[in-house]
């Protein structure tokens, strides 16, 4: 399949940093005036502001006109590559976002409705909200989701409030203060939980490719609260035995929560309530078809079984009839993680890609990403110094698999994250390596989707092929990279030095100065 | 072939049967079935699953979504005043161009290199965003000003190695839930406890009194906002720094940004930590979607350290003279470090921070005090012209910002029932307090912002004259 690598190059526009830009008295927006009768009935704003209170010098803002900041922002859009090359990032089921779906919430309809509204102005959103909880339910077999959480980790704290909730609602709380989960679940899960207050107990992996039901039963106690685990995990690995652990945990009175992280190549052919779980997550920027955003705005969908749902964040959108309301909800619900119901705009996103894709065409898209994930194996394993994790696992994963190049650091000094540098410079974005803990040196997950075509996935690999015999025909060439971006290799020796860091331009300031 | 059997879809290359094939014969499986081998089959769900029928054509989804959509009315098409949290201010045309940007809208975690642009625009609001608080170090934004605040307190509380945080009782009653999320539970680790201060009947602001009372050698922090959700400018704001420092507290204030060009700056009055909204810095509502939050303090390492964001900072490359952007401090995030991080971390709203330095970006310094002296302006003539309403009272007339507090007790009407008044004249009328402040009566908090003019502020004075008439 090797085919002539493109001569890509970034858009190189030495762009100023913004506060460098413009020139005193530009302004880029204005004001209407202020109409006579309002100046006559409450004087000058600043007799408004108690003297104490009221800002005493300029703000240190650049002051450019307004086409001056289009340029500059679409010059910065322009110094990022996104999905304009291909990107195959691991773990976060790189799909399509259709336009359609940007139009759509932009409208007016959406981006300036107020959640305070009353709802009988609202029954639109609160269709689509509904409409998007039977889908999920139908996908998950859970009774009830809610949208509020702000991401996937969101969604994991709101889990861990929830468990709050329903232990101290049985007077357990003192007593179930324990969460377990596992080496090859998200950091989000242990982190969340920790932030809650529950002790963190990960179980770590065995030659199966994930912790044993012997070291879960060792773990579990009356102190379990909860169980937090993905499945498959990121090696593409599927544990067998998720349905005892479920047992094993509520035999001990604990929940269990599934992260659906890697929902892609599941999606259709199993039901989270159906192997037992009490809730579940699915991340409608990923395997619902909205966009990454660089990082939100996300949603963490928490579903969750009949029981547990008197403990949901408020408020609720009920059915009643053909008509929509809010159910504020009593006293057991477990709080709020945010402000509002959620990002809306992003929840009409996922409802449109999931009526666009169908029973069928999610069907399709799993198997797809299934497909293309085995197929990617074939050729990558065919490249000298990539080896695949847990090599003696010879079923075949599941929509990614974890790699190492291990070998080839070994052999030529090259690492992965070189590798990663010198395969931007054909236009191909950075793999995911892994989450902490690295559990093969050198690591890389790519995961391929449903929505690259082959021939892209081709010339992913065909990158990465000719990368690896750089790193032995001229591994300096790949140890420099990039050369083709927009910048080149960062200089990160103080990135973590109190004494150089700066997030701000003033601090970059007195810093350079001193 | 039926549309309906095709397999072949417009967001998948490769749902024709020869991509199909191709990738079938290439990994040596007759069916695709094969490939599920880890999945026992007592996992396999015990019925297909049943939706709707798919709408594959744009043409069909567009026309579906707009039937849906079109039920909700906007607060375009009528006259809002509602706020509380989600503020309905100005998004200039450039923010919408530059978030709705393929490059941005897509990105995931690429290399410093591939992200550059990016992460230079990330770094730009964090500047920015401290020229507005006078603060020297800002992290990448959180989902929220509770979340925001909420973890402040957690910051605090490690900071301090103690457990309880002063906050205002008359605060908002939506973000208060989510601090009260964050701070836990007293049967778990980590737990923090919130003391409730009074405000000055008088004025809304603290009742300075109470403050002191409760402010002990046991006080992690100190929160108050201003403007408070009320609208309140807090005008002693130095004083409760000093007075939080005097007994080893820190000090967390919450603003609104688009305040600051005729507020003081936080830093600039003692504030330890900052935290707030992001919404209002070119971010439509989105029906509450909209929301964003930041935190920033002074650049010293002991807060540096207790960030749970991550952060960009800026930094030298291998070429001489050339900038770029890495992040900092990573190692102590929940994606370094796990639970032993701090608090955690995951997606957050980084696109809005895009929007939101395109918008400081075009505001500048005369803008910010632009839009805070016509905001200051038209609620104070709004609070002026309603307060002159028979049986309509304002008794914090002054000292507000943006929001402001009518009380409706005289008029022998219910909140309610104004409200539904009005939205028959096409008005949304303001924020409900009734049940949230019970001890303010039948009381409404109206937001008037840039968008409102006297002609829009003087119907909603015409009209409440009339449905609050006896």
């Amino acid at each position: 399949m090797s085919q002539p690598l493109k001569n890509y190059h970034s858009a190189v526009w030495d762009e100023p940093v913004v506060m460098e830009l413009g020139a005193p008295g530009r302004r880029g927006i204005l004001f209407p005036d202020t109409e006579e009768r309002i100046s006559d009935t409450v004087g000058e704003a600043q007799d408004l502001v108690a003297e104490a209170m009221r800002r005493q010098s300029p703000i240190g803002l650049p002051e450019m006109s307004e086409p001056e900041v289009l340029r500059h922002y679409l010059h910065l859009s322009q110094q990022t590559l996104g999905m304009m090359g291909i990107s195959l990032f691991g773990t976060c089921t790189m799909k399509y976002n259709p336009r359609l779906n940007e139009i759509m919430t932009m409208l007016p309809h959406i981006s300036e409705v107020h959640p305070h509204q009353s709802t009988a102005t609202l029954q639109g959103v609160l269709e689509v909200i509904h409409r998007l909880d039977l889908i999920l339910r139908e996908l998950s077999g859970m009774d009830r989701f809610v949208f509020q959480a702000g991401g996937g980790a969101d969604a994991s704290y709101l889990h861990a409030t929830i468990t709050r909730a329903y232990f101290e609602s049985r007077g357990e709380l003192g007593q179930r203060t324990e969460v377990i989960t596992t080496a090859q679940a998200h950091p989000c899960n242990p982190a969340t939980a920790a932030a809650a207050g529950f002790s963190v107990i990960t179980l770590p992996l065995e030659e199966a490719g994930y912790a044993s039901t012997d070291a879960l039963r060792a773990a579990v106690s009356d102190r379990t609260a909860s169980l937090m685990v993905n499945n498959p995990d990121d090696m593409g690995i599927y544990n067998p035995h998720i349905k005892e652990w479920v047992d094993v945990v509520h035999e001990a009175g604990g929940l269990c929560f599934y992260d659906h992280a890697n929902f892609n190549g599941v999606m259709s052919r199993i039901r989270a309530a159906e192997l037992g779980f009490d809730a579940c997550m699915f991340m409608l920027h990923k395997t619902f078809g909205g966009p990454k955003a660089g990082g939100g705005p996300a949603v963490g969908a928490y579903g969750c079984i009949a029981e547990l749902e008197r403990f949901l964040p408020r408020p609720l959108v009920v059915a009643d009839g053909d008509a929509f309301r809010l159910d504020e909800g009593g006293p057991d619900n477990s709080g709020r993680v945010r402000e509002f119901w959620g990002n809306v705009p992003l929840i009409v996103k996922s409802y449109s890609w999931s009526r666009a894709m169908g029973a069928a065409g999610i069907r399709e898209a799993a198997d797809l990403s299934m497909l293309a994930n085995n197929y990617m194996e074939k050729r990558l394993l065919e490249i000298p110094g990539i080896t695949k994790s847990l090599p003696h696992l010879v079923a075949h994963r599941m929509e990614m698999t974890r790699y190492s190049l291990g070998e080839l650091t070994n052999e030529t000094g090259v690492t992965a994250i070189n590798v990663q540098n010198r395969m931007v410079d054909f236009g191909v974005d950075a793999f995911w390596l892994s989450h902490e803990p690295w559990i093969v040196p050198e690591p890389f997950t790519p995961e391929a989707g449903e929505m690259w075509s082959l021939e892209d996935i081709d010339y992913w690999i065909d990158v990465l092929a000719h990368v690896c015999s750089e790193a032995r025909e001229q591994p300096e060439l790949v140890k420099t990279a990039p050369h083709n971006q927009a910048i080149h290799q960062i200089n990160d020796s103080y990135l973590n030095d109190p004494e150089r860091w700066a997030t701000t331009w003033r601090a970059f300031q007195r810093k350079q100065k001193a | 072939m039926l549309e309906q059997e095709s397999r072949v879809h417009p967001y998948m290359a490769n749902s024709t049967d020869a991509a199909r094939q191709r990738m079938l014969e290439v990994v040596g499986v007759g069916d695709v079935a094969e490939l599920f081998e880890q999945i026992p089959s007592n996992h396999l769900l015990s019925e297909e699953i049943q939706l709707e029928p798919a709408l594959r054509s744009e043409v069909a989804l567009r026309r579906h979504l707009m039937a849906l959509l079109g039920q909700n009315d906007t607060c375009e098409e009528n006259l809002s005043f509602l706020g509380a949290g989600c503020w309905q201010h100005h998004v200039p045309a450039i923010c919408d161009e530059v978030s709705s940007r393929s490059e941005f809208l897509t990105s995931v975690w690429g290399t410093p290199s591939s992200d550059h642009g990016r992460n230079q625009a990330w770094f730009e609001f964090a500047s920015q965003l401290g020229e507005l608080v006078s603060m020297d170090f800002v992290g990448l934004p959180l989902y929220s000003w509770g979340a925001a605040a909420g973890h402040a307190f957690r910051m605090a509380a490690r900071l301090t190695g103690r457990n309880r945080v002063l906050v205002p009782r008359a605060m908002d009653p939506e973000r208060l839930a989510v601090i009260r999320t964050y701070c836990g539970s007293p049967e778990l680790k980590g737990h923090i406890e919130l003391v409730g201060v009074d405000h000055d009947p008088a004025t809304g602001r603290y009742d300075m009194a109470d403050l002191r009372s409760k402010l002990t050698d046991e006080t992690a922090a100190v929160y108050l906002e201003t403007p408070g959700y009320l609208g309140i400018v807090e005008t002693d704001a130095a004083e409760i720094a000093s007075l939080a420092r005097t007994h080893g507290a820190e000090t967390i204030v919450g603003v609104d940004p688009i305040s600051l060009g005729v507020l003081a700056a936080p830093g600039d009055y003692g504030t330890d930590i900052a935290v707030g909204t992001t919404q209002p810095l070119g971010v439509h509502m989105n029906c509450g979607g909209g929301v964003g939050g930041f935190i920033a303090t002074r650049d010293e390492e002991k807060y540096a350290k207790q960030y749970p964001t991550l952060q960009v900072s800026i930094c030298d490359t291998v070429v001489p003279g050339e900038r770029g952007f890495g992040l900092t401090l990573f190692s102590q995030s929940s994606y370094g470090s796990r639970e032993l991080g701090n608090d955690w971390t995951g997606n957050s709203v980084y696109l809005w921070a895009i929007a939101n330095a395109t918008y400081m970006s075009l505001m500048g310094p005369a803008g910010f005090f632009d839009v805070g002296s016509t905001i200051l302006r038209r609620s104070h003539y709004a609070a002026t012209k309603i307060a002159e309403l028979s049986g309509v009272r304002v008794d914090w007339s002054s000292g507000f910002f943006k929001e402001f507090v009518v009380n409706f007790d005289g008029t022998d009407k219910t909140v309610n029932e104004i409200n539904e008044a009005l939205r028959q004249r096409r008005i949304f009328g303001g924020k409900d307090l009734s049940e949230s402040h019970v001890e303010l009566g039948q009381s409404a908090l109206f937001c008037v912002t840039e968008i409102h003019t006297a002609d829009d502020i003087d119907r909603l004075v015409d009209n409440l004259k009339e449905v609050t008439a006896r």
